[in-house]
């Protein structure tokens, strides 16, 4: 009962503050919004029982990528009345759209419920085990089976943080910065001298 | 009783909702991204509904997958974002084809 209850509580919200997300004027609602639609899709997911991808949601996207946008939001000085300017004006095409894509997924799910085809059962390799936590069973396909699929993923993380910062990135003439090069060219024979200066005489340096 | 049906029709209207802010918001690229979000968070709702209704696991490691692509995507698109804002001082998309080089 009460997993009824909070199925239909977290469906419910999703898709509410989803639409909230895509119709409100001020971008900073639309991020805050994005914020609770993944909130409750991490609740939904917690309902299945898959806790690791439902902390992993909360943690990257509420605590990350949400972030982000936020910052970006802020940060640009942008006049967003002037950005819905096409609201009204795309608003048919996209409607239309979505009622056909709508209407196929409708046809899917009625389809599927008149009788599934039959692709094949899992073949257990990946099935869960038994007495073991969603996230050890996670970690322990993770780091075998999927394990070069796990890097790859770590690879591509690479990548766009590499990405993004050379896009960013610009040099500014006003500040004096490191000079990596000219460090690592630095010889210890150049850098110190061994005087034995005479009493009385000091050193030059 | 909940089964994965109405997981599926969450997930269903979520993408739809996705793809209808694409079309709307064609001129605010930042509400574009949070749409394509949306659209992800979708396919992540259907890959763990399936895995929970299969017994197999294999559907949460592809959604965590999925999350990886999903935030390297947000953070490359909001670094084109910022230097799009840079060069124009707009983030009006329909003029977008003027960058060239």
């Amino acid at each position: 009962m009460i997993q009824t209850f909070a199925f239909y509580l977290f469906a419910v919200l999703t898709i509410a503050s989803a639409a909230a997300t895509i119709l409100s004027r001020n971008p900073v609602h639309s991020v805050l919004f994005l914020i609770l639609a993944f909130f409750n899709a991490a609740g939904l997911m917690m309902l299945t029982g898959a806790e690791f991808i439902a902390m992993l949601l909360i943690i990257v996207y509420v605590g990350a990528v949400a972030v982000l946008f936020l910052f970006v939001v802020m940060m640009l000085d942008i006049d967003f009345a002037e950005l819905r300017a096409g609201f009204i004006k795309n608003f048919p095409l996209g409607m239309l759209v979505a009622v056909v894509l709508l209407a196929e997924m409708v046809l899917g799910i009625g389809a599927y419920k008149a009788g599934a085809l039959n692709l094949g059962t899992p073949d257990g390799t990946a099935a869960t085990p038994v007495g073991a936590s969603n996230i050890e069973a996670i970690g322990g396909l993770m780091y075998s089976r999927y394990l070069f699929l796990f890097e790859a993923a770590g690879l591509i993380l690479l990548v766009a943080m590499v990405g993004a910062i050379v896009l960013t990135h610009r040099q500014r003439g006003d500040t004096r910065g490191q000079k990596v090069s000219k460090q690592i060219a630095r010889r210890p024979e150049e850098a110190t001298v061994n005087v034995k200066p005479e009493v009385g005489k000091g050193v030059s340096l | 009783m909940i089964g994965v049906e109405h997981y599926v029709v969450v997930s269903s209207i979520l993408f739809v909702l996705g793809v209808l802010g694409i079309f709307l918001n064609r001129k605010n690229v930042i509400v574009l991204l949070m749409a394509i979000e949306l659209i992800l968070l979708a396919v992540n709702i259907n890959l763990v509904a399936f895995s929970a209704f299969l017994h197999d696991l294999t559907g949460q490691i592809f959604a965590m997958f999925v999350l990886t692509v999903a935030a390297g995507e947000a953070a490359v698109g909001l670094a084109i974002l910022v230097i799009y804002f840079r060069g124009r001082g707009s983030i009006a998309v329909d003029d977008v084809n003027r960058m060239k080089g």
